[in-house]
């Protein structure tokens, strides 16, 4: 049943006994037009898009878990679109935009949150950089604005403002990134695909590809065979071992990121606030636990756990900005595995396996992407054409030394 | 997370930097090195890994001793299985 004003009020009067689960528990059938390997936030959203945008609705989402177990419940739930480079900022935006009226889409309270991200500055030539990024985002429509050192001062008054090291000089606000529900994106994708036919099968390890004359033609599954006329892949940290499986190496490691939630407090950091002198940000859950993290772990991991190195680092730039933090205790941390490509940018791209098509990559920025990635990917497999939107995100542009490396290191995937 | 240094013995993870997989030894090319071939064997060089789940050979430096490492590591479970002075030959 759809959600409303008065489905609530019908059910506060009901007793609540009218509400259905939200995603049929489907049986997988021998065949569909597409396969989707991987339920995540990327997979789900691409069902969803196909169906919706697309009509395409004999579709198959294979989880080998269940729906939010994977990185959809591993991340920092931040969206925002400040980008800098000009393969990025159209397909991020396109992102945000969908962001904006996911809800009315799916009709699901994915609990958007428009709160703000701000990133801080502490040097003259860091400023450089940031006016150079908002300018970039302007470029491209996307909301900047240059805030100074009281501007900052105004928002988030207990920042370490004269620290010897790091002070704080300013800041570049982006006020329509913020936050959303991470477990409501999935489980609103799952419901809203499911609307519309699809079959999202849980429990479901794919561990081969069915093959004829060299070409992807199914997938061998822990529940049997399934044949499709195209596959994608969506399966953020397995890329490397699902694409082994069809013979394909890709610009891929697989790192472990961690993150960390406090005990809940009273309301206090209103947005999403990044330190500029090293890598930490930090916003502060609906429940009242502040939510940070920080660098990837620097060795390649498949365990979704982290080392206390990185964190004592994460902690290390919380104190830097935050002094107060240290009277706070953590309550959880988490680890989920990151497709680290070789530029720190993403993949949605046909791959040289005829009928596999791969969406990968995404580093850090996982999460965020969830509506465009799976728009975009939807159009790939729909369409066989690239989305405009994401037309820089091919496989071969390692090979071309077309490279969409936002951060400038390389081929260095610990470091992006 | 300890290493064992051939040279220093068990130390902390802090004395050491990661590079990666030490998988590709470096193309051996004479002559074109802008001709197809070589541009292909490269671009796999610098960009295409095998990333497995399980034993994985990676090059560490430990500071210290200013030394290159080859560790045999498991990817699941971070143990390391083997550690050895990386020779010229797999210098990366």
């Amino acid at each position: 049943m759809g959600f409303s004003g008065f489905a609530l009020l019908k059910e506060a009067l009901n007793g609540q006994r009218g509400w259905t689960e939200h995603w049929r528990k489907a049986a997988p059938k021998p065949a569909y037009d597409v396969v989707i390997v991987g339920g995540g936030g990327h997979g789900l959203a691409t069902a969803h898009y196909l169906a919706s945008r697309y009509g395409i609705t004999n579709v198959a989402v294979l989880e080998k878990g269940w729906i939010g177990g994977g990185n959809a419940g591993r991340n920092t739930t931040i969206i925002r679109s400040n980008y800098l480079l000009d393969g990025n900022i159209p397909f991020y935006e396109l992102s945000m935009k969908l962001w904006e009226g996911l809800e009315q889409d799916i009709n699901f309270n994915a609990m958007v949150s428009q709160r703000s991200v701000l990133n801080l500055y502490h040097s003259d030539g860091q400023r450089d950089a940031y006016a150079r990024r908002g300018n970039a985002m302007a470029l491209h429509g996307v909301d900047a604005e240059m805030l100074d050192r009281e501007a900052v001062r105004a928002r988030v008054p207990y920042l370490d403002f004269d620290n010897a090291r790091f002070p704080v000089k300013g800041g570049l606000l982006h006020r329509r990134g913020g936050t959303a529900r991470h477990d409501g994106v999935v489980w609103g994708y799952a419901r809203a695909a499911d609307r519309r036919g699809v079959d999202i099968v849980e429990n479901c390890e794919v561990t081969g590809f069915l093959r004829e004359g060299g070409a992807v033609v199914g997938v061998e599954t822990t529940r049997g065979t399934i044949r499709a006329r195209t596959v994608g892949m969506a399966v953020a940290g397995s890329s490397s071992l699902l694409a082994a499986k069809a013979d394909l190496r890709l610009p891929m490691e697989s790192h472990v990121l961690q993150a960390f939630v406090s005990e809940g407090i009273k309301p206090l950091v209103d947005g999403v606030v990044t330190f500029g002198a090293g890598h930490f940000y930090i916003s502060q859950s609906d429940k009242g636990g502040l939510v940070f993290g920080g660098d990837l772990d620097p060795f390649p991991s498949y365990a979704q756990r982290g080392g206390l190195p990185v964190f004592e680092d994460v902690a290390e730039c919380a104190l830097a900005m935050m002094p107060m933090l240290s009277r706070l205790r953590i309550l959880r941390s988490w680890g989920g595995i990151m497709d680290m490509s070789l530029d720190g940018s993403p993949i949605i791209d046909h791959t040289p396996v005829e009928g596999l098509k791969i969406n990968s990559g995404w580093c850090y920025g996982g999460f965020k992407a969830t509506p465009a990635s799976g728009l975009c990917f939807a159009h790939l497999l729909a369409t066989g054409e690239l989305h405009s939107a994401a037309s820089a995100y091919r496989l071969d542009r390692f090979a071309r030394g077309a490279l969409i490396d936002e951060k400038g290191v390389g081929p260095t995937p610990n470091l992006h | 997370m300890r290493i064992t240094c051939p040279t220093c013995g068990s130390r902390d993870l802090h004395e050491f930097h990661v590079l990666g997989e030490a998988e590709q030894a470096r193309p051996r090319l004479s002559g074109d090195f802008d001709s197809a071939a070589a541009r292909a064997a490269f671009t796999d060089y610098v960009y295409a890994r095998r990333n497995p789940a399980g034993p994985h050979d990676e090059y560490w430096y430990h500071g210290p001793c200013d030394t290159w490492l080859v560790v045999r590591r498991d990817t699941r479970s971070h143990e390391v299985h083997d550690v050895r002075a990386a020779r010229g030959g797999d210098r990366p």
